[in-house]
Order: C-alpha cells, then sequence, then structure tokens
C-alpha cells in the first residue's frame, strides 16, 4: 500500500513573507481553491523531499493569533487544529517568523507551537533584518523553542535545501507533547526573553523604511505622491495597452478571416466567425488593460506601498463610513470588479466587507470602456477644450469620475441604512519596504490574467452564441427583417416597451439582454444586430461606431452612457457577490439598486439633453 | 494621558488598555499587534491633511495604523527624559 502523501502547512503572520516562501518551494505548481463553504482562498501546491518524494504544502492565512478576529484567521484555527471538516489537520507545520520582526511574530509561533504538531520554524528574510543591523543566532532560538530553526530568504532561494531537510527528519518523528497554552501577556513576555536571548548584535542603523516613511506618509506630500502615481497608473492602464489590444483585435480578424477562407459557408462556420471569434475576441482584447494595472497593483503590495496608500486614504473613505481597507478592492474595481471583491476578504468588519461589495461594481472597470469608446467615437467631436485636453477624454474622465462619486454617494447612504453600524475600525500593519520578486510578480499576474480569461471567456462564449441563435431563427421569410423575424428581435420589442421612456431604441434593449453576460458584449450584440441583416461578416468596432451614429441620437447616446455607469450588467459580478456573501439576498439588492440608479440617471440625463435642444 | 495626544516622536509606554471603549474585535487585533499595557510606543504619523486620523504608531519593531478612536483606548505614560526620536527608529 502506498502511503499517503505528506500534508504540510505553512503558518505565520501577516507580512512574514510567507507567499513568497511558499512561491520558492513550490514554483508555479500551485492549485488555488475555496475551502468549503467559506470564501477563503486555499492555496496549495507540490514540494519535493530531499528524497525525491512529493508533499503537499499549504499556505494557511496570515493571521496574528488562534483567537480568530476574521474569517482567514478562523481558516488558519480550524486548519492547523484539525477541526476543518473536509481538511485533515496537517502531519507537519512549517512556522514563518520574521527575522527582523521577531519578538512580534515569536508571540503567535509560540501559540502554533503548543498545539504540539511536528514543527520546522523558517526565520525568515534574515537579509533584511541584517541590513538594519539585527543579527539572530538561529542555534539559541532553536534551543529556546524545542525545534528546528532555519534562516532563510525565500525570494533569493536561500536555505530551502536545509528546510526540506528539517523538514524530512520531522517525518516519522512522534508528535511533541502539547504544551499547556498561556495567555496572551505571557507569550508576549517570553517572546521578548526568547528574542533577547537569540539577538547577537544589534546596532542602531536608520531604517530604510523609517525614511521613505517620512516623505510618503508626510501628511500633505504623501497624498499629492500618492495621487501622483494613481494618475501615472491610468494614463499606462490605456496608453501602454494599446499596442497589444490592437495586436490582439489583429490576431483575431487575422483568425476570422483564415476561417472564413478556408472553410464552405455554412452553419459551422458562422458559429464560429460571428459568435466564438467576435464574442470571445471582444473581451480578450482587454486582457493588456487588466494585466497593467494588476501589474501596477501587484508591485504596489508587493513594495508594501499598498498598505500606506490604504493609510492616505483612511481618512476620505472614513467621509462615507468606510476605512482605507476599502480602498485596495476599490481600485482593483477599476480593472474587474470580480479580483476588486475578492479582496474585500482582508477587510475584517463585515459591515464594511459588505458594502465594499455593493459599492465595488459601480468602479468603472474595464469592460465598460470599449462601450463608452464606441458611443464616444460616434458622439462626441474630436475636439480641444483647453492645452492638451480633448472633449473625448473628457468626456470619458467624467464618466470614471461620476462612477466614483456614485459608488461614494451609495456607500454613505448604505452606511447609514441598511448597512448601518458602529464607525468601523482601521487597524492595519504597515509592513516594511521591500523590493518586488520579478517571479512572485509573474505567479500573481499569471493567476489573475487566467482568472479573467476562462471565467470570462466561457460566460461571454455562451452569451455571445446565444444571441446569435437567438438572432438567426426562425429565418425571415421573403421581404422580411432576419432581426424583426428572430427570436431576439421579439424580445427586444418587449423589453423596448420598459426602456422607452428613458429614450432607448429597439436594438438597445436587444442588446441589454446579452449584456447581462459582460458590459462590453452590449458592443458585440449591436455588432451583430446591425450585421445579420447586411450580411457583413467584419463585425468591427469601427462598423458599430458608423452605424450608431447614423441610428441614433445624441439624447439617446448619453443616455446609454449614463446607464452603464450603474447598470449591474454583468452576471460574473453577480456571480462573485452571491458566492463572497454567502447568499442571493445582497446580490438580489445589489442588482435591484443599480437598476434603479441606472433607470433613473439615463432618464435624467435623456430628458435634459431633450430639453436641452441637443 | 492617551496615546492619540502624544506628539510624533515622543515615545512612551502604555499603561492601561481600555478594551470597554471600543468594538471587542478592534481590541482582540489592538492587542494582537501588540498594542498591549507595558508595550513601548511612539507615533510616527498622524493623519492626512492636517487631520489627525489615522495615526501610524511604532510598536516594537513594527508599524501600525489605528483610529484616534483606537488611540485614545490607550493610555501611555511619556518616557523621562522626552528625546527627538527618528520616526520609525
Amino acid at each position: 500500500m502506498t502511503r499517503q502523501q505528506r500534508l504540510v502547512a505553512l503558518a505565520g503572520n501577516p507580512n512574514a513573507g510567507k507567499s513568497a516562501l511558499f512561491n520558492a518551494l513550490t514554483g508555479a505548481r500551485q492549485k488555488i481553491a475555496n475551502y468549503p463553504g467559506v470564501t477563503v482562498e486555499r492555496k496549495a501546491g507540490r514540494m519535493y523531499s530531499p528524497a525525491g518524494e512529493p508533499i503537499e504544502l499549504v499556505d494557511l492565512p496570515g493571521s496574528y493569533s488562534l483567537d480568530p478576529s476574521s474569517p482567514d484567521e478562523e481558516v488558519t484555527r480550524k486548519v492547523v487544529m484539525g477541526e476543518f471538516e473536509g481538511e485533515t489537520q496537517p502531519d507537519s507545520l512549517i512556522i514563518v517568523i520574521d527575522a527582523a520582526n521577531i519578538e512580534q511574530h515569536l508571540v503567535f509561533a509560540q501559540e502554533l507551537l503548543s498545539l504540539g504538531l511536528p514543527t520546522v520554524i523558517a526565520l525568515n528574510m534574515v537579509d533584511l533584518a541584517e541590513r538594519d543591523g539585527l543579527v539572530l543566532d538561529p542555534a539559541a532560538l532553536s534551543e529556546a523553542l524545542g525545534v528546528p530553526v532555519i534562516p532563510t530568504v525565500a525570494v533569493r532561494r536561500k536555505g530551502l535545501d536545509e528546510l526540506r531537510a528539517a523538514l524530512a527528519s520531522l517525518d516519522g518523528a512522534p508528535a511533541r507533547e502539547p504544551r499547556p497554552s498561556i495567555g496572551l501577556t505571557e507569550r508576549r513576555v517570553s517572546a521578548e526573553a526568547i528574542a533577547d536571548a537569540a539577538i547577537l548584535s544589534e546596532t542602531a542603523t536608520r531604517r530604510l523604511h523609517a525614511h521613505l516613511d517620512r516623505v510618503l506618509l508626510n501628511p500633505w506630500i504623501g497624498p499629492v505622491i500618492l495621487a501622483g502615481i494613481l494618475f501615472f497608473v491610468f494614463q499606462a492602464v490605456f496608453a501602454w495597452a494599446t499596442p497589444f489590444a490592437d495586436a490582439l483585435e489583429g490576431a483575431v480578424a487575422w483568425l476570422s478571416q483564415l476561417v472564413t477562407a478556408n472553410m464552405g459557408p455554412g452553419l459551422v462556420r458562422d458559429i464560429i466567425t460571428e459568435a466564438v471569434l467576435a464574442g470571445v475576441g471582444s473581451v480578450v482584447v482587454f486582457l493588456p488593460q487588466i494585466v497593467i494595472l494588476f501589474a501596477f497593483i501587484l508591485v504596489m503590495e508587493a513594495t508594501g506601498y499598498m498598505a500606506r496608500a490604504a493609510f492616505l486614504m483612511d481618512r476620505m473613505m472614513s467621509f462615507v463610513g468606510l476605512s482605507g481597507r476599502s480602498f485596495i478592492p476599490l481600485l482593483s474595481s477599476f480593472a474587474c470588479a470580480i479580483p476588486g471583491i475578492m479582496a474585500t476578504r482582508s477587510i475584517a468588519d463585515p459591515k464594511d466587507r459588505l458594502t465594499t461589495i455593493l459599492v465595488a461594481p459601480l468602479m468603472t472597470c474595464s469592460a465598460r470602456l470599449p462601450v463608452y469608446a464606441v458611443i464616444i467615437a460616434a458622439f462626441i467631436p474630436r475636439q480641444s477644450v483647453g492645452p492638451g485636453i480633448g472633449l473625448q477624454g473628457l468626456v470619458l474622465f467624467l464618466l470614471y469620475v461620476a462612477g466614483i462619486i456614485g459608488a461614494m454617494a451609495v456607500a454613505l447612504v448604505l452606511r447609514r441604512s441598511v448597512t448601518k453600524g458602529a464607525g468601523s475600525g482601521f487597524i492595519m500593519e504597515l509592513p516594511k519596504y521591500q523590493w518586488p520578486q520579478l517571479k512572485d510578480l509573474a505567479i500573481g499576474l499569471w493567476q489573475r490574467a487566467w482568472i479573467f480569461l476562462r471565467r470570462a471567456g466561457t460566460i461571454i462564449f455562451i452569451a455571445t452564441a446565444l444571441l446569435w441563435v437567438l438572432l438567426s431563427f426562425p429565418k425571415a421569410g421573403p421581404g422580411e427583417s432576419q432581426v424583426d423575424a428572430s427570436i431576439a428581435g421579439k424580445i427586444g420589442s418587449a423589453i423596448h416597451v420598459v426602456v422607452e421612456p428613458i429614450g432607448f431604441n429597439r436594438d438597445i434593449a436587444m442588446s441589454l439582454v446579452p449584456a447581462m453576460a459582460a458590459r462590453e458584449v452590449a458592443v458585440s450584440s449591436l455588432g451583430t444586430i446591425y450585421a445579420v441583416d447586411s450580411d457583413d461578416e467584419d463585425e468591427t468596432a469601427e462598423a458599430v461606431t458608423a452605424s450608431v451614429a447614423a441610428r441614433w441620437s445624441l439624447p439617446t447616446a448619453l443616455a446609454f452612457l449614463a446607464w452603464f455607469v450603474f447598470a449591474p450588467q454583468c452576471v460574473s459580478t453577480i456571480a462573485v457577490a452571491r458566492r463572497e456573501t454567502n447568499s442571493w439576498k445582497w446580490p438580489t439588492f445589489m442588482v435591484v439598486y443599480l437598476f434603479a440608479l441606472a433607470y433613473v440617471f439615463a432618464g435624467i440625463t435623456y430628458w435634459s439633453a431633450v430639453a436641452l435642444g441637443l | 494621558m492617551t496615546l492619540d495626544t502624544l506628539k510624533p516622536g515622543q515615545r512612551a509606554r502604555i499603561t492601561a488598555v481600555d478594551t470597554d471603549s471600543i468594538d471587542p474585535s478592534d481590541a482582540r487585533r489592538l492587542l494582537a499587534l501588540g498594542l498591549d499595557t507595558g508595550a513601548r510606543v511612539a507615533i510616527a504619523h498622524k493623519g492626512v491633511f492636517g487631520g489627525s486620523d489615522p495615526i501610524a504608531v511604532i510598536v516594537g519593531r513594527m508599524t501600525v495604523a489605528v483610529r484616534r478612536a483606537h488611540a485614545r483606548a490607550l493610555s501611555v505614560e511619556p518616557a523621562a527624559h522626552t528625546e527627538e526620536v527618528q520616526a520609525g527608529a
């Protein structure tokens, strides 16, 4: 009988360098899933013992203690205590300690050690500690704690072999006697004593991060620098992504031509070119923007700057009843609300977290861009309104601002009504500054890009294919328009009754249904709708722009823009909100309030524009 | 006096934590981060644009951000000789 694979868990405080150590030990062989029943990510990977035996390594969420104060910490507690249903208790633990913050990290380490599991301690980031003038004696630490202590520098792959060897030596060793758990104060006193005994030398070198903080957290200069960084990020997202997006678009068009040239006309070819390539292609084009925005977010997180940004934003967020912690998920939502909503897991306060989830879809995600771009190109003249400021860019900027103001106003109202509660706290460790590691960034980017492609790809493929079927059948009789005859046309006419008062025509009504799959599908749907009759294979955004400019009035176009600032046209976001809130109640609330706002504001826009004679 | 009245750079020692005046989970988190009786602390930064929220507190070798309401729950005794310390040192 083959022995079951060993299960080893990485545990420790947040900011101990756990993820870097996990990446170094497992490489890219990682599996990310969710713990059953909770919304906490389970990151597992495979590492090998010195004898070549595979070991499953689980990266537990960073915790400050086994007395949990967030869903993440609850998972860590249950897993290490063997109380998590469906998850076996780890055979051994690797406790990760930041060498430069040893007194603090030993407090939790002692609590973990009292469990009695076979344990190795990775004294991580010893290089940074030495940079700050702190030299430690691992042997003394090992003596005091009764378990092997291995100095490591995860990002430079130092100490990994020693760590694997120490882990192998634990295999088969009898479990240590569980020690009586002692209280927090006692653990802290003993942590200090153990640390004092292990410190060989400590020179008061000025720490790098104190200098950086004096500038970056300065009450006046700090926010200005943050605003500058954010401005640069958004410039980069638009400017740098364009060549890649163009190349992707070209590749999709080339593929489409290839299929058209090599396949006989028929149903299969139409499905491939009109549904698969036109639909999925319209989403893949946004991958560069998402990757670039996430690259900046990951760098800001890896360097430790993100926590400073949260600090600087806390005051502003507190005006609407949120805290600086909500800044990170909301910033991610500019790329896509899905990772944004998932990032709310780090918010400890449940009402704070719920409010952030509910307003995240108001941030202008990249899926709105194609919708905005098409309408702006069709209706807003390419003229200058000031030095270096184009009218088109200004309208786009105003749409972003409308989303932000909308989110803040909604948060303000929610915190005084449905998510009413005591002002949420903001307690957050500001980690040391570090250079980001290219490998960790690459792994993080790859994971996010893949989640986006897989999730969006499948849903958008199904939606576009479905619309294509609904538009193509039943076939129109002679002299009849295909769109009028189709099922989609009938559905569109029914919806048209509801949206007519806010200035929407039947084509818009028809495009709104498949656009529930994803906002950008509105563009490809309009393309399909205007192309089905004309038999034009080439449904490019330009063709849509021309059709829209010819058929819509300006008030209708402006109302359409206002609609998309608010409308929750994205089933993936609704699905993620459902998973993260563990109920249908809140996603339903979110969808209803967002549609209500979309309807009201599109209506106001339409009627104001008509009244102004636009 | 309480932590929120400390000037940036001034060193002090926490003498008491009034856990009743703040949210219990916030209190747990403060203690877990080492803001507990006996801890040596200093204020690194206070507020944004002249406001007094949030506060960056140096505790041990760590910098922790808290709100003024939390700092008010921490009674401190300033170090006998007030020496100007480097923020973060």
